[in-house]
């Protein structure tokens, strides 16, 4: 599978919950699959989406999952001790893992070579770490939520892309929808 | 009172309840103080660019962020600052500490700060300078703008403000 059917598979669990997703190709999947206020789009600063999840767990009590991408982990792999050493139960960190950087030609990232972020993860200090391979991604995600029990998830796929549109909603429309989804 | 007690109060009476930090002898202070106050959840951070995500996120779940940070970290965190803080139109104090100003005994940190201004005001960042101790009767204002206007705003605060480094 490929990183848009596995968002495809996991849409009806994302769509009850606060997701953060990643800048690129997987908002655009999102967004074109199942646009949900409860979604924050990524327009740029790539990287950042797995620490704007905990910034978020951390401050209201929903469950937030961060999809981020393993090329998008290596730009920030600081983010792993950070969210290993402040605890939010409320939090999942799905790291679609293909091997590439998708959105800019599917070159090689070193996660699809020697790196094991799910070693790096635990590693880390993140208690809960789990690895699956695409069509286990579902159930996988499911279990973490039903855990309450912060969990890193790294879902180890194909890589390739479909042809989508970009996301032209404003920002802060983006921003403004998702909040209120948060307060309600 | 310590101008860090005071500093602390400021973030503390304004709501701010989530601080990230990247620390700076300079800030050392500011940053215990942080992290003694149980209003506010303090987050370090590994890199600015980094907090300011923590941040954004904390303001999205209804909390009032700020990141405390040396001034180099402004050449760290230009992308996030135009593509996150600034697009989605998020407020942010920055508390940062200007090195290489005045009364600065490490040369290479003059290298960042003869560009630290150039780039926030390219940046179009509302940006004060704290040199004076009386400086930080500012802060409560600089807060509250902060939050009115949605922007990332930056307060440098520089040797001489933090009463210097002594015999270095």
């Amino acid at each position: 599978m490929i990183r848009s059917e596995i968002l495809r598979d996991i849409a009806p669990i994302l769509r009850d919950h606060l997701v953060v997703c990643n800048i690129g190709l997987p908002s655009q999947e999102l967004h074109m699959i199942d646009d949900q206020p409860t979604n924050f789009y990524m327009l740029g600063t790539m990287g950042l989406s797995s620490s704007i999840g905990l910034g978020l767990a951390l401050a209201q009590p929903k469950t937030v999952i961060s999809i981020d991408g393993d090329g998008s982990v290596l730009t920030n792999l600081g983010t792993l001790p950070t969210i290993a050493n402040n605890l939010a139960d409320n939090y999942i960190l799905l790291i679609i893992d293909n091997g590439s950087y998708g959105s800019t030609g599917d070159q090689p990232t070193y996660a699809g070579k020697k790196t094991s972020l799910t070693a790096v993860a635990k590693a880390c200090g993140c208690e809960n770490v789990v690895e699956v391979q695409d069509k286990d991604c579902g159930p996988a995600l499911q279990a973490a939520i039903d855990s309450k029990k912060m969990t890193v998830i790294v879902c180890k796929c194909d890589s390739g892309n479909i042809k989508l549109p970009v996301i032209t909603m404003d920002p802060v429309v983006i921003r403004h929808r998702f909040m209120q989804a948060v307060a309600s | 009172m310590s101008i860090s007690k005071r500093i602390v109060d400021d973030f503390v009476a304004n709501d701010v309840s989530f601080i990230t930090t990247v620390p700076c002898k300079q800030l050392a202070g500011v940053i215990d103080e942080v992290e003694a106050r149980p209003e506010i959840f303090h987050i370090p951070a590994n890199k600015e660019d980094e907090g300011m995500g923590l941040c954004a996120g904390a303001f999205m779940g209804g909390k009032r962020p700020a990141i405390i940070m040396q001034n180099t970290a402004i050449g760290v965190t230009i992308n996030t600052l135009a593509t996150l803080t600034q697009f989605y139109r998020m407020p942010l104090p920055m508390l940062i500490s200007y090195r290489g100003e005045l009364r600065e005994p490490v040369a290479c940190q003059v290298e960042m700060a003869v560009h630290t201004k150039a780039l926030l005001a390219q940046l179009n960042i509302p940006t004060y300078h704290f040199h004076w101790q009386k400086d930080v009767e500012e802060f409560d204002n600089i807060l509250k703008y902060t939050f009115m206007c949605n922007k990332p705003v930056a307060i440098l605060t520089d040797a001489n403000f933090w009463g210097g480094y002594g015999d270095q």
